[in-house]
């Protein structure tokens, strides 16, 4: 039987020197005995000096759990982290094994570890010391439930490196100063200041966010055990908030509703105008704040805003789409997204400048299917394009354009109020009531769902040919 | 107005924050203050500091800069017509308390929301203006989450995403009949709109990421913790179908990373229409569940409808038995041999335990034993799964399976 003393309980480099030694020397687990030395007797730290014996390859996550694993206050600790080691050499799966008994033991004592851990970031509660000095400097009494400040402290590094703290355990204690963190023995609650100033605010503020109407005890203990209470100060108030919890909801459900606040009226000046809806809109801007409001159909529910046509009022030439997508949707403005920017490129090839010409979408709302993160573009309906036709006849009616372009069936429905294929309408100007100029041709977004190359580049040059159509009659 | 002690202004302006549930610190970028040499620190987890007696964590500073408001919404303590307390916080007053009480490691950092005072644009300023002076003058690190004016201009939206590491705007009520009746002020266009800025902003910001040259210096980041919202459930009479219509909507069109469901709790100085009970925490709870159900155990909102009656959710049961419960054809389910979509479908198994069978089932055939040691509780499991040793048999049909899970009928109290 070989007898191992660990001189500070809970330092990883101390025991893993010592299980480096052991394994050297092939000491099966059986014939060890672990024992607590003095509590102490060295800090943190000096033991990883002396490493010493073959270095031991194993897993990085099995040495990361025990470098947790070791700072659990169960005295079996050492001897059953140095089983599942000499285990894990044999094993190479043992940490998947997550029905074996040791390794069941490993994972309950590493989230126990963590946990702990996790609540010493949460409740450790600074006190300032002094008020003179340029540098604050600040001190904290905690108890964790086991020997985890060396894992706890970097955090506090971390988050307040512009101050100089100071955590106090019943094991040891850190120090964070002169941007330097340094350990040293435990301590007692004594040596921390007994209040601060800004514990008053803190209370105030624990007591204020409280909802009475919703008390639910043991949803609190359970994130918030009882064993923190005492070093938190507004535990304290948790008592007299409960014991008044009931009293006050039962005031708001009596209280009779009392009188408005005879400010409401001076303070609500700004109740904002409805503009109606009117057939007697003169300018594209109040055609926009008329579209805004559309209620015509229910696609208005789910689309984030309506989008209008954009382009001067003298275009000559108005370029119909089907509807706003994902982008335009978000954005507020016609073909923006990626079949606009594909659009750009065809509109530049057939020699014509996007700033000169009213870009539009037969339906003004964004019609999609929810999927998951993402929005899926829906086709209209024949419904939806017929109701929608007004707003694109105001626009007709504001730019009066010479040419108008669809693209894809749905502009050839919304301007035409017929359904008919494109390729039937292709190729050929045709002359609507009033003598505007149509050409009908395709969506830039069928190009983009083209999977064939050669194919999609026929289609394009097909399109470009038809834009530059739509260029030749106004010239 | 600032001689009143900062006690009495903290005790207005928290109460009348909380009835916003959302105090998450989570999901924003890991830095720390070694480099500024300031303090703050984000480490992608968020920190509860402590927990109220209501059971909800406090990890921010949860205060509003004012609750003055000239809008009028009825469910809301501060609008106009309400005879509550009014006070009001000077930016400089919320940076001392936010920055006092983060050295004293009671908080991860600010939520700060406000009511609306003089426009929305200049409410919008204000909050801007104490998220810069934290950032800027302070080198504050740690967590920001502010509120976005509805209706505020895009530009002040952009910058408050420079400061902030989550930005949210409340919906309110799920539908716009709701909003219109008890919200005369707020428009669910003005509501989304304000949403898709942020969207545009965060997305705007990836892409720049994405497209920038070596060497050049890193573009800003936008509210890496994205955007969130909160729905006030029990107010009015939409369904829970509509509610998370609402949601689903909104995770898909503005990705938004967390929608909160807050169960009505009666105010002081209430309006005469809204209902003086008790908040349904319960309908609160089963709505977050299908919220989980729609975002981590793939579930369609029609899926989780059908568990459904009339639009509500089962409040005696969770969503994912009430739809099991519809869908006995798709059970049993072999622990062993189901891919993971299918186990996550299982009443009882939360993604965390399906993980855990994935990986041990690669060693070896697990039986229920096995299975005690990986899930919180194997009973509710057993009429829905087969193991090497465990065959459901007709449990999975019995007519009585609801019963088995439902908690008993409450007895009538008489009243004497």
């Amino acid at each position: 039987m070989r007898e191992v003393v660990l001189e500070t309980p809970g330092d990883f480099a101390e025991w893993r020197n010592a299980a480096r030694r052991l394994l050297a020397d092939g000491v099966p687990p059986a014939d060890v005995s672990w024992r607590d030395g003095g509590e102490g007797a060295s800090l943190f730290g000096d033991a990883a000096a002396a490493a010493s014996g073959e270095k031991i390859s194993l897993p990085r996550e099995l040495v990361e759990i025990a470098d947790r694993a070791i700072c659990h206050r169960d005295a079996e600790t050492p001897a059953r982290l140095y089983r599942i080691v000499w285990r894990a050499l044999r094993d190479r799966q043992l940490l998947a094994r997550t029905t074996d008994a040791d390794v069941d033991w490993l994972r309950k004592a590493d989230k126990a570890i963590r946990r702990d851990i996790h609540k010493m970031h949460a409740f450790v509660r600074f006190r300032r010391l002094g008020e003179a000095a340029a540098r604050e400097s600040f001190a904290a009494w905690f108890e964790p439930s086991h020997r985890i400040l060396r894992l706890a402290a970097p955090f506090f590094q971390r988050r307040f490196y512009g101050m100089d703290w100071a955590i106090l355990t019943p094991d040891a204690r850190a120090i964070w100063q002169d941007e330097r963190l340094s350990y040293g023995p435990g301590g007692t609650k004594g040596e921390v200041p007994d209040r601060d100033i800004v514990e008053d605010q803190w209370r105030t503020y624990y007591g204020a966010i409280f909802n009475p109407a919703r008390v639910k005890i043991d949803a609190m203990r359970s994130e918030m055990p009882k064993k923190y209470w005492r070093n938190l100060p507004e535990a304290q108030d948790i008592a007299p908030l409960l014991a008044g919890a009931e009293a006050r909801v039962e005031r708001m459900r009596e209280a009779a509703v009392s009188m408005a606040n005879p400010l409401t009226d001076k303070w609500r000046t700004r109740v904002r105008d409805e503009p109606t809806l009117t057939d007697e809109i003169e300018t594209l801007a109040g055609l926009g704040r008329a579209l805004d409001r559309c209620t015509r159909c229910p696609l208005h529910c789910d689309a984030t805003q309506a989008v209008g046509g954009e382009g001067p009022k003298a275009a000559r030439i108005m370029l119909v789409g089907e509807q706003p997508g994902d982008r335009e949707d978000l954005e507020g403005k016609p073909f923006v997204g990626p079949a606009g920017q594909l659009l750009n490129e065809v509109l530049y090839d057939a020699g014509l400048e996007r700033r000169r010409l009213f870009l539009t979408n037969a339906v003004k709302h964004f019609k999609f299917e929810p999927r998951g993160k993402r929005r899926l573009h829906q086709n209209p309906t024949t419904a939806e394009i017929d109701i929608c036709r007004w707003w694109l006849d105001q626009e007709r009616r504001l730019v009066q354009p010479e040419v108008i372009v669809t693209l894809g069936a749905s502009a050839l429905r919304g301007v035409t109020g017929k359904s008919a294929s494109i390729r039937s309408m292709r190729g050929t100007v045709h002359e609507l009531a009033g003598g505007t100029k149509m050409i009908a041709t395709i969506h830039p977004s069928f190009l983009l769902r083209l999977p064939d190359r050669a194919r999609a580049e026929k289609e394009r040059q097909a399109f470009v040919a038809d834009l530059a159509l739509a260029r030749k009659l106004v010239a | 107005m600032s001689a009143r002690p900062i006690l009495e202004k903290l005790a207005v302006l928290a109460d009348a924050a909380k009835y916003d549930a959302s105090c998450a610190s989570s999901g924003t970028v890991k830095r720390d203050s070694t480099d500024s040499k300031g303090i703050g620190s984000t480490e992608g987890m968020g920190i509860c500091h402590s927990y109220a007696p209501d059971g909800r964590c406090i990890s921010l500073l949860k205060i509003l800069l004012t609750n003055f408001c000239i809008y009028d919404c009825r469910f809301c303590i501060n609008r106009a017509s309400s005879n509550v307390e009014r006070a009001r916080f000077s930016p400089q007053e919320v940076v001392r308390l936010t920055l006092d009480f983060y050295k004293r490691n009671y908080i991860e950092g600010l939520f700060l929301s406000s009511g609306i005072i003089r426009s929305e644009d200049y409410t919008m300023e204000q909050l801007v203006e104490v998220a810069r002076i934290l950032r800027e003058e302070h080198r504050f690190q740690g967590y920001i989450h502010l509120k976005t004016i509805a209706g505020a201009d895009p530009g002040l939206v952009a910058l408050a995403g420079l400061y902030a590491d989550r930005l949210s705007t409340n919906v309110e009520l799920p539908t716009e009949a709701g909003l219109s009746s008890f919200a005369p002020e707020k428009k669910p266009e003005t509501i989304r709109k304000t949403m898709a800025s942020v969207r545009v902003g965060e997305s705007d910001a990836i892409e720049a990421a994405k497209s920038r040259l070596i060497g050049k210096a890193k573009p800003p980041r936008f509210a890496p913790a994205g955007q969130s919202t909160q729905m006030i459930v029990g107010a009015d009479a939409a369904l829970d179908d509509d509610i998370l219509k609402t949601a689903t909507n909104l995770y898909s069109g503005y990705r938004l990373r967390r929608v909160y469901y807050s169960a009505y709790s009666p105010i002081p100085d209430a309006s005469l229409d809204l209902p003086p009970k008790r908040p349904p925490l319960m309908r609160e709870h089963r709505l977050y569940q299908a919220d989980w159900l729609l975002r981590f155990y793939g579930f369609e909102r029609a899926e989780i409808m059908e568990g459904a009656r009339g639009g509500m959710l089962d409040l005696a049961i969770d969503p994912k038995l009430a739809w099991a419960l519809q869908r006995r054809e798709a059970f049993p389910v072999d622990i062993n041999r189901a891919p993971r979509e299918l186990l996550l479908r299982v009443p009882g198994l939360g993604t965390r335990a399906v993980d855990r069978i994935v990986s041990a089932r690669r060693l070896g055939r697990l039986t229920l034993g096995d299975l005690a040691k990986l899930t919180a509780s194997v009973k509710k499991l057993l009429p829905f799964i087969v193991t090497p040793d465990w065959r459901p048999g007709r449990l999975t049909d019995s007519a009585d399976l609801r019963a088995r899970f439902a908690p008993p009928a409450e007895q009538l109290t008489l009243a004497l």
